[in-house]
């Protein structure tokens, strides 16, 4: 999920990797583009949010656009069906590079109340989700809450050397961590 | 039937009635619109409405920065209650998560110690989780609770980026000591049985249920 131009690498570690990073991040979060992904009525409040009384264009967001290649983040909004989960991680593929996931509602990060063979219980089985919403469904202000969230995020993720080490690390976390259809209880 | 370009009625802007049922190669060749362009005061006319609203009161709100209040009985975050003098109102009956459509709630409950009530009468709940992945904020729970226990707030900023994170400890429910509450476990308000607590009769705490709470 890094930025590969080659530039990072040319660059030396340290001060003048840190502001690139900064001014990176900065511009990063203020142009994100999402892509167009609503699958139920959660779909309902993030084209709300996307309206003229909360206006995702105060944050770069207005502009979802329909083809996964221009966009970099995927607002996963509804309960993702079986069925629908290669079409899913296919758009997720199709993205560019940098790119993020937001799990938006109950059904999309869980499965919610749908606990049934027919949905997947968590969009997490599928491709990794940067920032979970709940909600059934979260209204505007809640996913502006959590865009927001994801702009920290974003503006703190590293470059070059930095961004390897980090990789290195979650790699490593990831691999030890229990896979997520062992999970027992409420997590599951 | 083919029409040119100077046979056609300048004036007639609307497609005409008999034009919509025609096959696409029938289209093509027949004229729908006028390609001249408007007179001018008919172009100006166009931009009226966007003129208008530039009079208009600005509709969108600032979220971040200025937050709109929830309709009072919003359905936000979930509460553990209190009563005035700190125990905890749930009695760990599982009806909660007995309603849950969702299964979002799990709940294990224990006994009272004897002067170590965390809640008046028999049961507490020991273990109180809510997955706020699965709830629905339907509000079932809320309505199955027989003491009053679990309310909901208007609060609503829950995103987090764990699923882990977002499974709420009773810790992260319960309601805050309030001034004059004591910190359970404690014993009751003495010579009271768990009826009066459910009557309301208990309004504050007794010096013998320990020291104060006074933030």
């Amino acid at each position: 999920m890094g930025l590969k131009v080659g530039l990072e690498e040319k660059l030396p570690s340290g001060f003048l990797l840190t502001t690139v990073e900064k001014l990176a991040g900065y511009m990063r979060k203020n142009s994100l583009w999402p892509a167009t992904f609503g699958l139920a009525c959660c779909a309902i409040e993030m084209m709300a949010a996307g309206a003229g009384r909360y206006d995702l264009a105060r944050f770069g967001m207005e502009v979802f656009r329909a083809s996964p290649r221009q966009a970099d983040l995927m607002i996963v909004a509804g309960r993702v069906s079986n069925k629908m989960a290669p079409v899913l991680r296919q758009i997720y593929d199709q993205m560019a590079a940098p790119k993020w996931v937001l799990s938006m509602g109950a059904c999309a990060s869980s499965g919610g109340m749908f606990n049934n063979y027919a949905i997947v219980q968590g969009v997490d089985h599928i491709v990794p989700v940067d920032i979970y919403l709940p909600g059934c469904p979260p209204r505007p202000e809640m996913l502006m809450d959590a865009i927001l969230k994801l702009h920290e995020q974003i503006s703190d993720e590293k470059l070059g050397a930095n961004r390897e080490k980090v990789v290195k690390e979650v790699e490593k976390a990831a691999l030890a961590a229990k896979p997520t259809h062992q999970l027992k209880g409420l997590l599951a | 039937m083919t029409k040119n370009f100077e046979d056609h009625d300048s004036n007639n802007l609307i497609p005409r009635n008999d034009e919509f049922g025609l096959s696409k190669a029938e289209q093509d060749s027949k004229f729908i619109a006028d390609q001249a362009p408007a007179p001018l005061l008919k172009q100006l006319l166009g931009f009226w409405v966007t003129f208008k609203s530039m009079f208009k009161k600005v509709n969108t709100v600032q979220y971040p920065e200025v937050k709109e209040p929830t309709a009072p009985r919003f359905h936000g975050r979930h509460q553990l209650n209190r009563h005035p003098d700190g125990l905890e109102k749930c009695i760990g009956c599982e009806l909660c998560a007995w309603a849950c459509p969702a299964d979002a709630i799990y709940v294990e409950g224990a006994d009272n110690k004897p002067n170590e009530n965390y809640s008046p009468g028999e049961r507490y709940g020991k273990v109180y989780q809510i997955n706020y992945l699965r709830c629905i904020f339907c509000g079932l729970c809320i309505e199955a609770c027989p003491t009053r226990a679990l309310t909901m707030t208007n609060e609503y900023e829950l995103a987090d980026d764990q699923r882990g994170k977002l499974i709420f400890e009773k810790e992260d429910l319960l309601a805050p000591l309030r001034n004059g509450m004591v910190k359970p476990p404690h014993p009751m308000y003495p010579n009271t049985t768990d009826e009066n607590y459910y009557r309301g009769e208990v309004t504050s705490a007794h010096p013998s249920q320990g020291t104060v709470n006074n933030d």
